[in-house]
C-alpha cells in the first residue's frame, strides 16, 4: 500500500475516533463509568507507551515511572492552583510560597519538563546499571521522591503530605485524548526515526550496537529522559482527573499497573500499550463490579463467596490466564495498522481461497 | 611503494587479575593490505581485537591509528602491584586514553563479531541502516519532526547500495535470524561496512563455513576491499583462507606474538609449526 494511502487511512480512523467520543459524549449521561475509563484509561494509555519506550523499545528494565508522574503531577498543581485559592490550599503553610498560576498547557509541559530534568540527573548514576539492578535504584528514586515530596519541611512548595487541590481540571473526555494522543504521536514518530532504530538496536545486542557507533549513555539517557518526560506530562493529565493529588497516591504498586499493562498489551508495541491499558481500567474498575454484590441470586442459589472485593480475585486470575496463554501480550510486539489488518484479511482469504480449490479437486 | 600506516599496536599487553592474555603485543598494519592474525584457541586473538575496538582498556601499552594515539594505558591501581608484563614504566606519566567502543567506531575502525551479534528483531535492511546512525547529522528533535528527511532518504539509498553490493536484496525484508549462517556473516560485514570504515576488523569471519563458502568469503573479502579502499585485519583459523588472501600474518600463542611474515615465511617458520600448524602438517 502507498504511503499517502496508508497516512489517509489513519487520518480518517483518528478522526473516526474522535466522532465517536464526541457522539458517545452527548448521549451517554456523563456519570457513567464509561467516561471514568475512557478517560484513566487515556492517561494511562500514555504513561504505559512512555514506559514502553525505555522497558519495550530500548530495553532498560526501569520501575521509576510513579515517581516522575508524581513529579509532573505536583509540577502542574502547584504552577495552576489560582492565587486566590492558595491560601485555603496551603492552609498550614501560610499559603505556600508559589504565588501565581500559569495557563495549564505551559503547566502540563513544565510537569514533563521537571520530570524530565530529574530523570537526567538521575540517569547519570543510575543507568549504569542493568537489568535488574536498574529497576531496583528506579524503584529507590520514585520511593524516595514520594516521601520528599511528604517532608514537612517542604511544605510550603508541596503542602507536606496534605491534598493539593483547587486546580484547574478537565470535564470532557476529549481533553485527555487529545493530549495523550497527540504524545504518543510523538513517541511513534521517534521510534520510527533513526534514534528509533539506534534503541532497538540497543535492546537487542548492546555490545554490537556500541560496535556500530552508537553511543550507549548518551541514547539510554535520551530514552529514559523523554520516557520521563512524558511520563511527567500523564502525571499532570492524572491531576486534572482526579481533582486532587497527594504525594501518597504515588506508590510503586501504580508503577506495577502500568507494568502489567505494558506486558498484557506486548513489550515493544504502542497500540498494545494503549489496547492493555483501557482493558486493564475497564476490567479493573467496571466490568467487573457486578462480582463485588454479596447479594447475586441464580435462581434461588445464593452465591456466598462474592463479596466486596471478589472482583481483584477475578481479575487476578485474568491476567494469569493472559500470561500463561498471550506470553507475549495481546499484541506480542506487533502493531495494529491499516496495513497489517489487510495483511491479516488476504491471508484469511487466500486459506480459505485453497482450501475451496482442494476440496473441489 | 609508500607505506602508509594505518594501524600501530605497541606494547599492548593485556592482564586479567593474574592471567596475561595478551603480552607485549606489537603489530603494524598498513593501508590497503589484508593482514591476518593466526594462533591456537585462547591465544589472546579475541582479547587483541577487543584492545584495539575499545571494548577493554589494555593494561599497558598504546595503540595508534594512522598516525595518532587512540589508546593508552599503563598499569594503575591494583594492577601497579599485580602487574607482571614487560616495560611497566614506558607510560607512566601518560594521561590514560580509554575511548569507547562507539569512538573507535566513529574514527573509522569497524569490526565483526566471532559469534554473529546482528540485531535479532530487526530485518536485513534495517541492520544496515542502523549502522548509518553514526554518520548523521540530525539531533533527536530534527529526526522526530523528520526535518531530517534529506539526510533519512540518503542513509535508506545507502544502505541500499550496500545490499546491493553484498547480494542480500533479495532478502531485503527477511528477519536477519532468519538467514542462513554464511548470509548472516555477509550481512554482519556489510554492516560493518555501513559506518564507512577505513580499517575493518574481522574476527574469525569464515568460522564455522564449509570449503565452498570459505572460498566465497575469501572472494568477498579480497573485492570489498578493492571496492571500498579498505585495509583489512582478520583473525582465522581456516589456513586456506588466510594462505591465499593475507598480505602478512602474525602468529600468537599464549598472549606473545612468535612470527611475523608472509604466507610462505609462516609456513616455513619452525616455531609456527611447532606451536600451531605441527599437528595440521602431513608432511
Amino acid at each position: 500500500m502507498k504511503k499517502q494511502t496508508t497516512i489517509i487511512w489513519n487520518v480518517c480512523l483518528i478522526a473516526a475516533l474522535f466522532l465517536l467520543l464526541f457522539i458517545l459524549e452527548q448521549t451517554v449521561p456523563s456519570g457513567s463509568m464509561l467516561f471514568m475509563v475512557l478517560k484513566k484509561g487515556a492517561i494511562y494509555a500514555l504513561v504505559a507507551v512512555s514506559m514502553n519506550l525505555l522497558n519495550g523499545f530500548t530495553g532498560l528494565f526501569s520501575l521509576g515511572q510513579a515517581g516522575f508522574m508524581l513529579l509532573g503531577a505536583y509540577t502542574y498543581a502547584i504552577l495552576t492552583i489560582p492565587p486566590e485559592s492558595r491560601a485555603s490550599v496551603y492552609q498550614y503553610f501560610d499559603g505556600g510560597i508559589v504565588q501565581f498560576a500559569i495557563p495549564v498547557p505551559l503547566a502540563l509541559i513544565a510537569g514533563g519538563i521537571v520530570a524530565a530534568v530529574f530523570a537526567f540527573l538521575i540517569g547519570l548514576p543510575v543507568l549504569r546499571l542493568k537489568s535488574d539492578y536498574l529497576a531496583i535504584a528506579t524503584l529507590g528514586f520514585a520511593e524516595i521522591i514520594r516521601a520528599v515530596f511528604q517532608w514537612d519541611k517542604l511544605g510550603p512548595l508541596t503542602n507536606g503530605s496534605n491534598l493539593l487541590r483547587n486546580f484547574p481540571t478537565f470535564q470532557s473526555v476529549l481533553y485527555p485524548f487529545v493530549v495523550a494522543g497527540i504524545c504518543i504521536g510523538l513517541i511513534v514518530l521517534l521510534i520510527n526515526s533513526t534514534y528509533g532504530r539506534a534503541f532497538k538496536a540497543i535492546r537487542d545486542d548492546e555490545i554490537a550496537a556500541e560496535a556500530m557507533g552508537i553511543n550507549l549513555a548518551h541514547h539510554k539517557q535520551l530514552a529514559f529522559v523523554i520516557s520521563s518526560f512524558f511520563a511527567g506530562i500523564s502525571g499532570g493529565l492524572l491531576a486534572m482527573y482526579q481533582t486532587t493529588i497527594q504525594a501518597s497516591m504515588f506508590k510503586s504498586a501504580m508503577t506495577y499497573e502500568i507494568l502489567l499493562i505494558v506486558v498484557i498489551g506486548g513489550i515493544g508495541s504502542i497500540t498494545g500499550s494503549c489496547l492493555g491499558s483501557f482493558l486493564f481500567i475497564a476490567c479493573s474498575e467496571w466490568w467487573l463490579r457486578f462480582l463485588d454484590n454479596s447479594n447475586l441470586y441464580i435462581g434461588d442459589f445464593h452465591l456466598t463467596f462474592m463479596r466486596p472485593g471478589f472482583r481483584k480475585v477475578v481479575f487476578s486470575l485474568i491476567i494469569m490466564a493472559i500470561v500463561l496463554f498471550y506470553r507475549k501480550g495481546l499484541m506480542g510486539d506487533r502493531e495494529f495498522s491499516v496495513e497489517a489488518v489487510r495483511k491479516f484479511l488476504r491471508k484469511r482469504f487466500k486459506k480459505g481461497q485453497t482450501a475451496e480449490g482442494g476440496a473441489s479437486k | 611503494m609508500s607505506k602508509e600506516n594505518v594501524l600501530k599496536v605497541e606494547n599492548v599487553t593485556m592482564q586479567f587479575g593474574g592471567v596475561i592474555a595478551v603480552d607485549n603485543l606489537n603489530l603494524e598494519v598498513n593501508k590497503g593490505e589484508i593482514i591476518s592474525l593466526i594462533g591456537p584457541n585462547g591465544a589472546g586473538k579475541t582479547t587483541a581485537f577487543n584492545v584495539i575496538t575499545g571494548v577493554y582498556a589494555p593494561t599497558n601499552g598504546a595503540v595508534y591509528y594512522k598516525g595518532n594515539k587512540i589508546i593508552q594505558n599503563h598499569p594503575q591501581g591494583k594492577m601497579k602491584k599485580l602487574y607482571r608484563g614487560e616495560n611497566p614504566v614506558t607510560y607512566t606519566g601518560h594521561r590514560a586514553l580509554a575511548p569507547t567502543p562507539d569512538k573507535i567506531t566513529a574514527m573509522g575502525i569497524a569490526r565483526t563479531f566471532q559469534n554473529i551479534r546482528l540485531f535479532k528483531s530487526q530485518t536485513v535492511f534495517e541492520n544496515i541502516l542502523i549502522a548509518k546512525h553514526l554518520r548523521r547529522t540530525s539531533n533527536v528533535f530534527t529526526a522526530t519532526f523528520r526535518l531530517n528527511a534529506r539526510e533519512e532518504a540518503r542513509m535508506r539509498q545507502e544502505a541500499e547500495e550496500l545490499l546491493e553490493i553484498v547480494g542480500l536484496t533479495d532478502v531485503r525484508d527477511e528477519l536477519a535470524t532468519a538467514l542462513p549462517y554464511g548470509k548472516q556473516r555477509h550481512l554482519e560485514i556489510a554492516r560493518a561496512l555501513a559506518t564507512q570504515p577505513e580499517l575493518l576488523l574481522l574476527d574469525e569471519p569464515a568460522a564455522g563455513m564449509n570449503p565452498q563458502e570459505t572460498l566465497e568469503l575469501t572472494q568477498f573479502i579480497g573485492r570489498i576491499r578493492d571496492e571500498f579502499g579498505l585495509t583489512i585485519f582478520m583473525i582465522e583459523h581456516h589456513m586456506d583462507l588466510v594462505m591465499e588472501i593475507s598480505d602478512r600474518i602474525y602468529v600468537l600463542d599464549f598472549g606473545k606474538s612468535i612470527a611475523e611474515g608472509n604466507p610462505e615465511e609462516i609456513r616455513s617458520n619452525p616455531r609456527v609449526i611447532e606451536a600451531y600448524l605441527g599437528g595440521a602438517q602431513d608432511e
